[in-house]
This record gives structure tokens, sequence and C-alpha cells, in this order.
């Protein structure tokens, strides 16, 4: 015999399902004011420091095809690299947001600020990364991912460091295609298929 | 304070074909596994403000107290915690289901079990100090889904936990103590361990029901718990 360890096991994750937003983004759904306003609507007020950014783009499953039911949620720094809630924080910059994937189109839109860059445990810096959360209908478990910028100096980034096939370090860079705008499309399966995370 | 890393085998694998759409909504490739860094580490916070009197009351939220929604009145009440057995206070929960037939209020939801009038479907809460959280609801009915022939999904809830980090953050669905359909279900089937399996199903919980008003059902959460030991970012074998 030995002693107990006494850990509980993490509840096993289950499907957001088709009619996530329900929950998560009731105005999108179909029920408006039942909350005064939808949980994350924004990641940044009217005056955030730094540069405003919108990310367009589309989750694609193994066919090609855009998911119209996806849910994403986004978690980020302000412009100094400080998240909300530490010391200094820019007051305008919510770094918290939920978007959906267009019930028609299948595109999703993230107005932001270009975040800082944050350190690694070790010390040295990350690149600047706004990180993913993907949950869908098919989805059993959140995928986690990164957003890069292919207009910032990724060669020394710890993470982007540690994809063996150098060819998939592509799949989290975002391409700047016009002022403050950028695109960045998530394959969750097959060729070009994002990396994922399990951090 | 890294997070103890995800025990994948307490999940689903991405790739069930038994839940058709996974096929095409799973990852071939690997994960890649790296210890959390301060993105992960960290995560939004919400305050007390964000909650109104009624969000967590799903029987009058829809009507604003106005009208209750019809089918049977349940109390949804558990705890939040981590895997070190540690209540996480102050977090938000949220939850959506099916009304009393099974019916969703959502825009593409066209099965035709009616809507009910008086109930939206949706509610919020803050865990308080010891983790704990509860909701006045209606229990769900069962509902067909296009998956094989004649598949139902069981009378589940739908609940999204945040924990503080943000890679603590959790969507899982609870089923109900006796229900014939959960054997039955792909998606519930998705959840390999059977002892993982048993823990999203919450029992009748009689001592917390209110008499002539509203059985119970009790539901506890764990999210991933963080390491703490001296050795922290000492990477001195490395």
């Amino acid at each position: 015999m030995t002693q107990p360890l006494n850990r509980l096991r993490e509840t096993a994750s289950q499907t957001g399902g088709p009619y996530v937003h329900i929950g998560c983004i009731p105005s999108f759904a179909g029920l408006a004011g039942i909350y005064p306003e939808d949980l994350g609507l924004r990641a940044i007020g009217d005056n955030p420091k730094g540069e405003v950014i919108e990310i367009t783009g589309s989750v694609l499953d193994g066919t090609g095809m855009a998911l119209r039911d996806a849910m994403i949620e986004s978690w980020q720094p302000d412009a100094a690299g400080v998240f909300p809630g530490q010391p200094g924080a820019d007051p305008e910059v919510n770094g918290f947001c939920r978007f959906a994937a267009d019930g028609e189109t299948g595109e999703f839109r993230l107005r932001t600020v270009k975040p800082g860059a944050v350190p690694w445990p070790d010390g040295r810096m990350q690149a600047p990364h706004i990180a993913l959360w993907i949950v869908a209908r098919g989805i059993n478990i959140g995928l986690q991912t990164r957003i890069y910028f292919d207009d910032e100096d990724n060669g020394a980034d710890p993470l982007l460091g540690r994809i063996e096939h150098r060819e998939r370090v592509e799949t989290l860079i975002a391409k700047r295609t016009g002022p403050g705008a950028y695109r960045f499309d998530i394959r969750l399966q097959g060729p070009g298929e994002t990396v994922f995370l399990d951090m | 304070m890294s997070l103890i890393p995800r025990d994948r085998s307490a999940h689903p694998p991405a790739l069930d074909p038994g839940y058709k759409t996974s096929v095409t909504r799973s990852p071939n490739l690997p994960l890649l596994a790296l210890d959390s860094s301060i993105t992960e580490e960290t995560g939004p916070t919400f305050g007390h403000g964000l909650i109104g009197p009624l969000d967590n009351n799903l029987i009058l939220n829809w009507t604003r107290g106005e009208s209750p929604a019809i089918g049977e009145r349940i109390l949804l009440h558990g705890r939040v915690l981590d895997e070190n057995a540690r209540p996480v206070p102050n977090t938000l929960v949220e939850i959506w289901q099916a009304n009393a037939g099974g019916r969703y209020r959502h825009v593409k939801d066209s099965y035709f079990a009616p809507l009910d009038p008086n109930f939206g479907g949706c509610g919020r809460t803050l865990t308080d100090e010891q983790g704990y959280y509860q909701f006045l609801t209606i229990r769900p009915g069962a509902y067909p889904w296009p998956n094989r022939g004649n598949d139902w999904r069981p009378m589940h809830i739908h609940m999204s936990i945040f924990g503080h980090a943000f890679a603590q953050r959790l969507i899982t669905q609870l089923y109900f103590e006796g229900d014939p359909l959960i054997a039955l279900c792909p998606i519930a089937a998705t959840v390999k361990d059977r002892g993982q399996l048993e823990a999203l199903v919450a029992p009748l919980d009689m001592a917390a029901s209110r008499p002539m008003d509203f059985l119970a059902y009790k539901f506890d959460v764990v999210l991933r718990g963080t390491r703490q030991t001296f050795f922290e970012n000492r990477k001195d074998g490395m």
C-alpha cells in the first residue's frame, strides 16, 4: 500500500455543441436582452494605447469548409505586454474577447490592440501573440492556439522555436493585409493544419 | 505557479467516429505540448456587478420575473474545485439548455417541439468563497439530432467554467441520474473512461430539494490545478 495522493481528476470536456451561443453569446442566438450586454463583446475600450488592429479569418474543417457555428475566445495583454489585472495595465484593454463565426459566411472578426511582448517562464521574451480557444459542434475539447504577426520579429520566440516541422510555424502567423488589418485562418485538419497547443 | 499539464486521458479524444461531426473537425497531427507561460496562467476576471438578480434563475430570467417556465423545477448546485481539491472562488459559471420539450431557443434549432414563451435557456453566476454555485431551472427534455438514423441526446445542461487562468477554460455537459439515454449517446460515449463519464452524471439530491417547490441535482466540477514547488523556474537540471 501507498499513501493516497488525494488529487481530483479534471472534469471531462464535452463539445460545446451547435447552440453554444445561447450560453456564451446569447444575442447571437436570438436571446438579445436577456443580459444587458453579452460578455466579452469587446477586447478593447474606446481609447486603448497602441495600434488598433482587426483580425479576420475562418475556421476550416478537413474538407476546407468554413465552420458556421464556431465560437472563439481570445486572451492577450495590452500594447505594453501587461495583462488586465496586473499593475499598470491599460484600463482600456479588456484582454478577453468572445466572437462567433458568422452564421452564413463563417467569417470571424476580432478588433483589438496589437499586444506587447511577454516573458517565457525562463525570462526570455515571447514574440507578441494572442491566445485563442476554439469550441464548436464536433470539437470534443476546446482547441488552444495562438496568433502571431508577420510584421513582428518572431525568430526568437520560445514556443515557435519548439515546432519541429518548421513549415508549420507559418500556420500561427497572421498575414497583414492592409493598415491595421490581418488575416488568420484556422485549419482544423489536413493540409496546412494549424498547430494546436497543450499548455 | 505553472498549471498541471492536462491529463488527456481524462477527456474525450478529438476524433470519435461515433460522433460524426468530429470526423472532419479533429486535428490529425499531435498537439504541441509545452509548460504554461503567463499567457496561459492569467485570465479574465468578472465582478459581481456583471450579474443581475435573476441571472441564475432560468425559471424567471427570460420573463424578468413575470411568468415562470413550464417543466420540472430543479435546483442545480455544486462546487468548482481544482485538482488539488481546493475551491475555485469568484469564478464565472454559465449554463445553457433546451426547454422541457427538448427545444432550444436558437435561430438554428428547427425541432418541432414548441418554444416555451417563458423560457430562454441561459444562466450565469459566480461561485462564492467556497467555490459553491447554484441555479434554479427546469429539467431539459431529450431531443433528436442528425447523427445516426435515430440518435437522441439525453437530458443535459451545458456548462462553461472559467477558472482563474485562460488554460483552465472548460466546457462540459451534465447529465441526470438514471436517464437511460446516456448509455446510447455517442457524445457521452466520447468520454472513454467510465469513472470520468460517471462524474458527468448529476445525482438526485433530496436533501437540497425544497418540499412542495423543487427537486435538486448536485454537480461538482474539477478544473486544472497549479504546481506549487520551491523549484519553479529553476531549471538546474537542464
